[in-house]
């Protein structure tokens, strides 16, 4: 449970290819780390993949920043 | 030519005249091909036929929750989805005037709406392996009417818009969408026609004949190809002259 932020950390910085420190809790995956719309579909698949839990469309729509997909899944796991 | 060794199909209306062509060319360039219709007995026939790396997935393309559950039928059969070959149609032919509802939306539902199911349930395996192959058979129809077939040309059209704008989406991905519109080709629909609608659609056929249904499966097994890589939101016209588009 504790090691949430890291594993979303990991997956962020190695689908989008940004340095670590830039991964803050307010980092807008589009407006701070240069994500694209396809981009946040994938790392919405890879969050999926990673912690064995399903985030419904409407529910990825709310996961724009890296603070919000912490804690979708710290909720959903 | 091209080489689709290791790569596995999925094609839909494969108990039909192309459909079956398309299956055979596909598997004949090394693919593994997941073989869909409606009708279990040609497909069976067709898999025995190939032999190894050929599966039956029938499917039922009006019932919803069976194209629902096609796609991971068929990675849970192949190991993936690597290309995704939308063949099947129907048509239920009638003059705008008379055409029913239900007439309407039963060819939507097969001819449009079924294939923008199959192509979204193919790309998650698709965007993770930055490689995909989608082609959706429309028809000539779709780009210039036919009388009597507002429903299947609405649909055909439709597919052709549907494609393009997918291929945007997933082009940076690996992932080409492309089209194959083929004219008037000998197959059971069009057996239907009689003498003088055939000499009637002849006259208007540059090449002066039908094609025949390997000319249109030499058609998606080039855009199946790693060689059509570069090639994506294409509609590949296969009609002896026809419409020149």
């Amino acid at each position: 449970m504790s090691d949430i932020p890291d594993r979303v950390r990991k997956i962020v910085v190695e689908h989008l290819g940004v340095e670590e420190d830039k991964v803050t809790e307010s980092a807008s995956f589009i407006d701070d780390l240069g994500a694209d719309s396809l981009d946040t579909v994938e790392l919405v698949m890879a969050f999926e993949e990673e912690f064995g839990i399903e985030i419904p469309d409407d529910a990825a729509e709310t996961i724009q920043t890296f603070g919000d997909a912490v804690k979708f899944i710290k909720e959903a796991s | 030519m091209f080489d689709l060794t290791g790569k596995n199909a999925l094609i839909t209306g494969a108990s039909g005249g192309i459909g079956g062509a398309i299956a055979k060319a596909l598997h004949g360039a090394g693919a593994t091909v997941g073989l869909s219709g409606t009708r279990e007995a040609p497909l069976q026939e067709l898999a025995a036929e190939l032999g190894e790396r050929a599966f039956v997935l029938p499917c039922n393309l009006s019932d919803p929750e069976a194209v629902a559950a096609l796609p991971k039928q068929a990675a849970d059969a192949m190991g993936s989805v690597d290309i995704l070959v939308n063949n099947a149609g129907i048509t239920r032919d009638n003059l705008f005037m008379r055409m029913s509802d239900e007439e309407w939306q039963s060819v939507i539902d097969v001819n449009l709406t079924a294939n923008f199911k199959l192509c979204k349930g193919v790309l998650r395996g698709m965007m993770k392996a930055r490689w995909g192959r989608i082609i959706n058979v429309s028809s000539i129809v779709g780009a210039t009417g036919n009388p009597g077939q507002g429903n299947y040309a609405a649909a055909k059209a439709g597919l052709v818009g549907m494609t393009k704008s997918l291929a945007y989406e997933v082009a940076s991905r690996g992932i080409t969408a492309n089209a194959v519109a083929p004219g008037f080709i000998e197959t059971a629909m069009t057996d239907k026609l009689n003498d003088e609608q055939k000499s009637g659609i002849m006259g208007q056929i540059p090449a002066g004949r039908m094609g025949t249904a390997d000319e249109i499966a030499a058609a998606v097994l080039y855009l199946s190809s790693p060689e059509a890589g570069y090639v994506t939101g294409a509609t590949l016209h296969v009609n002896g002259g026809m419409a020149m588009l």
